[in-house]
């Protein structure tokens, strides 16, 4: 199974460096996985996963143990921003 | 205290500057800056004027908190008829001037009528006059501040200027001050222009007195930790400023995209935060030299850069080779993504153009937008244009950046704004506006707030006016679902309420990501007299909003103007989460008349009047 992994802002720094100029990983894995266990994966630091979005759509901190990733998903991750 | 209590009168047409004591009574109710001198403003000028005619009038004004110990209380705002929008401006920038115009003693400055030739205003504390600027008029606002600085020997001088955008009346033209801090939306610059009036030049020494000095220095030292603490404000923001937004709002579908025909950009990430800190292959440096702050700014979220000096659209121009102000993300949008455009560089350029000679790039990009749409569609020419404007062609942008700026050629009827640009070639649908002034960065098919947000702003189309992407995007305060129009209504009226407080204290609304309302409240209370609680400012703060209205309403507004272009409600999104959505402002404008307490009409009720003591 084929997914992708987005990290940015501050989080672009868990990449691995030649991921780190596109912010972008492509990941192919043998068996499910869901959100939870990639952010563990990665070492994300807990209070800087804030914007977790599958393809483009929030997914709560409530769901993220069991939402599980499906082939050709994004998974994408900002740590607390804004703007304007 | 937190005010001088001094008000500066500059009557142009007659040349005096006359000190008159500041309306406490008004204070009590408005505070300052957007509220107090909005309400000075209404007061005296008629809502049917010509905005760019000697009977209107223009108001800088600072707020209470301007040129204090409190974080980011540098600010100062600019109050007129918009001339882009025919509707109340209030125009917010940062940078140092407002924190040196207070402490040179003055909470506000009127200026009446119109100068017969052109002046700068010269203020050195209690001393104010008019001086003859012919020797500006032409000048860029880079050359007018040196220019300045060196005839009065003081580099420590703030300047607040127009470049010739300004002089040229374009209807989006700004103030700009520090070089590159904007006064930025609905044409503020063109009113100033249209008095002749090129500059305002300011040196304050006095400091700014405060009501309890122990208790304001302690809140104020509360409020600064609770911004370091803070993700957003302490982290995000000042290392990688509002443009860590591009990949946010791209990933979920909501960057309009040539002149809002897609909701999402596929070179997002080549103009981005992140594409502003990676080297350049061509000359191993970073668009992103370093951070900036403003007055008394803990968050420090602007950007300086630079660009490679050998590319294209500098290579023969050194003076933009310099550090200078660098991308927000409003203006990387819309000079980019809203043209197709992804070349970073030509991006940082148009930018430096706009600050120069004084021209807000949101509507200038978007203009340029809807120009590049109606050369897509044939209804414009190369000839007519003076250059092939296909989205994406980055010489474009720079080329007609240059022409507007300097009013040249095509760039003349760019200067109008593309409601009227669009409306004389035929489309006025292609002009993605609402009453009259240009969407910034957020499509309202895919966060459907801020398209209620933009339909009811009182300035025309803004997202300063109530940022609901902090509630549907990063959930702050609480996370709201930004595909569904339910709660919307409320979540407008509580953002635009809440905003109008921290635009009259003096402060930047960015603290907002960390401050609320309990967290201004004891800064306000320990520096001004007046018993400053939650609830008095919640209330002026819907005071405030119902005052603009119902100037807006008197210029001759009506629920019409509450409403967004065609295409938002027709054209569904064709990509990302909001795939196949329109907006849905037509259902949530009349719930928002109610929870405002307005009639169907969008006029605020007697009742709803009353209550706020208007």
């Amino acid at each position: 199974m084929r997914v992708r992994l987005k990290l940015y802002a501050m989080l672009s720094d868990y990449l691995p460096p030649e991921a780190q100029s596109t912010n972008t990983l492509e990941l192919e894995e043998a068996e499910e996985i869901t959100v939870a266990s990639l952010i563990e994966r990665y070492r994300l630091p807990g209070k800087w996963v804030q914007i977790v979005l599958i393809n483009g759509v929030f997914v709560p901190p409530e769901e993220r143990a069991r939402r599980r990733l499906k082939e050709g998903d994004v998974l994408a991750i900002w740590p607390p921003i804004a703007g304007g | 205290m937190g005010w001088t209590r001094k008000v500066l009168r500059v009557d142009l047409t007659s040349g005096s500057c006359k000190s008159e004591p500041l309306n406490m009574e008004l204070a009590q109710q408005y505070l300052g800056q957007r509220g107090l001198a909005t309400k000075y403003f209404v007061d005296e000028v008629d809502a049917k004027v010509d905005p760019l005619s000697p009977a209107n009038k223009m108001i800088m004004a600072t707020g209470p908190l301007t040129g204090t110990m409190a974080s980011t209380g540098g600010r100062y705002s600019v109050i007129t008829k918009g001339p882009l929008t025919g509707a109340i401006a209030c125009s917010n920038s940062g940078g140092f001037f407002g924190a040196e115009l207070k402490m040179a003693g003055w909470d506000m400055i009127i200026f009446e009528g119109k100068a017969a030739k052109p002046v700068y205003l010269w203020i050195e504390n209690d001393r104010a006059e008019l001086r003859d600027a012919a020797h500006l008029w032409g000048k860029t606002t880079w050359d007018t501040e040196e220019i300045i600085k060196k005839s009065h020997q003081d580099p420590q001088i703030r300047v607040s200027s127009i470049g010739r955008a300004g002089e040229s009346q374009v209807l989006y033209a700004c103030i700009i001050n520090d070089l590159h801090r904007a006064a930025g939306r609905s044409g503020v610059g063109a009113v100033m222009g249209s008095k002749n009036l090129k500059a305002v030049a300011v040196r304050g020494t006095g400091g700014v007195a405060v009501k309890d000095f122990k208790t304001f220095l302690q809140a104020a030292t509360e409020a600064k930790k609770a911004l370091a603490d803070n993700a957003v404000t302490g982290q995000a923001m000042p290392a990688f400023g509002t443009q860590v937004m591009m990949n946010a709002i791209n990933e979920i579908g909501a960057l309009p995209t040539r002149n809002f025909r897609d909701v999402q950009f596929e070179s997002a990430n080549k103009i981005g935060a992140e594409a502003m800190r990676e080297k350049r292959p061509t000359d191993g440096k970073a668009n992103l030299v370093t951070n900036a702050a403003c007055f008394g700014c803990t968050i420090a979220c602007g950007r300086i850069s630079q660009v490679d000096k050998g590319h294209w659209s500098v290579a023969n121009s050194p003076k933009y080779w310099g550090a200078t102000g660098g991308l927000e993300y409003e203006s990387a949008w819309s000079l980019g993504a809203d043209n197709g455009v992804a070349d970073l560089d030509a991006i940082t350029v148009a930018n430096m153009v706009c600050n120069e000679d004084g021209m807000d790039p949101i509507s200038f990009g978007a203009t340029v937008a809807a120009v590049m749409e109606l050369f897509t569609l044939g209804v414009l020419s190369k000839e007519q244009i003076g250059v092939e404007a296909p989205f994406g062609s980055a010489q474009a942008l720079i080329e007609l950046a240059h022409k507007t700026a300097e009013g040249q050629g095509f760039g003349r009827e760019i200067g109008q704004g593309s409601k009227r640009l669009c409306e004389k070639y035929g489309h006025p649908e292609l002009s993605m506006t609402v009453k009259g002034q240009e969407f910034p960065a957020y499509d309202p098919r895919g966060i459907q707030g801020m398209g209620l947000t933009y339909a009811t702003s009182n300035r025309g189309a803004c997202h300063l006016r109530s940022y609901t992407v902090s509630s549907e995007v990063f959930g702050n305060p609480v996370k709201t679902d930004p595909l569904v129009t339910e709660g919307k209504a409320d979540l407008v009226k509580a953002f635009q309420d809440v905003t109008a407080v921290f635009d009259s204290a003096g402060i930047c609304i960015f603290t907002s990501f960390a401050w609320g309302l309990p967290d201004i409240q004891p800064q306000l209370d320990a520096a001004c007299e007046g018993g400053w609680t939650v609830e008095k400012l919640a209330e002026m703060g819907e005071r405030i909003w119902n005052m603009e209205r119902q100037f807006n309403n008197a210029a001759g507004f009506t629920a019409k103007d509450d409403d967004l272009p065609k295409r938002l409600k027709t054209e569904p999104a064709k990509t990302g989460p909001a795939k196949g959505l329109v907006s849905g402002i037509d259902k949530m404008r009349p719930e928002y008349y109610k929870v405002r307490g307005w009639d169907a009409e969008g006029v605020p009720t007697k009742e709803t009047l009353a209550r706020l003591g208007l």
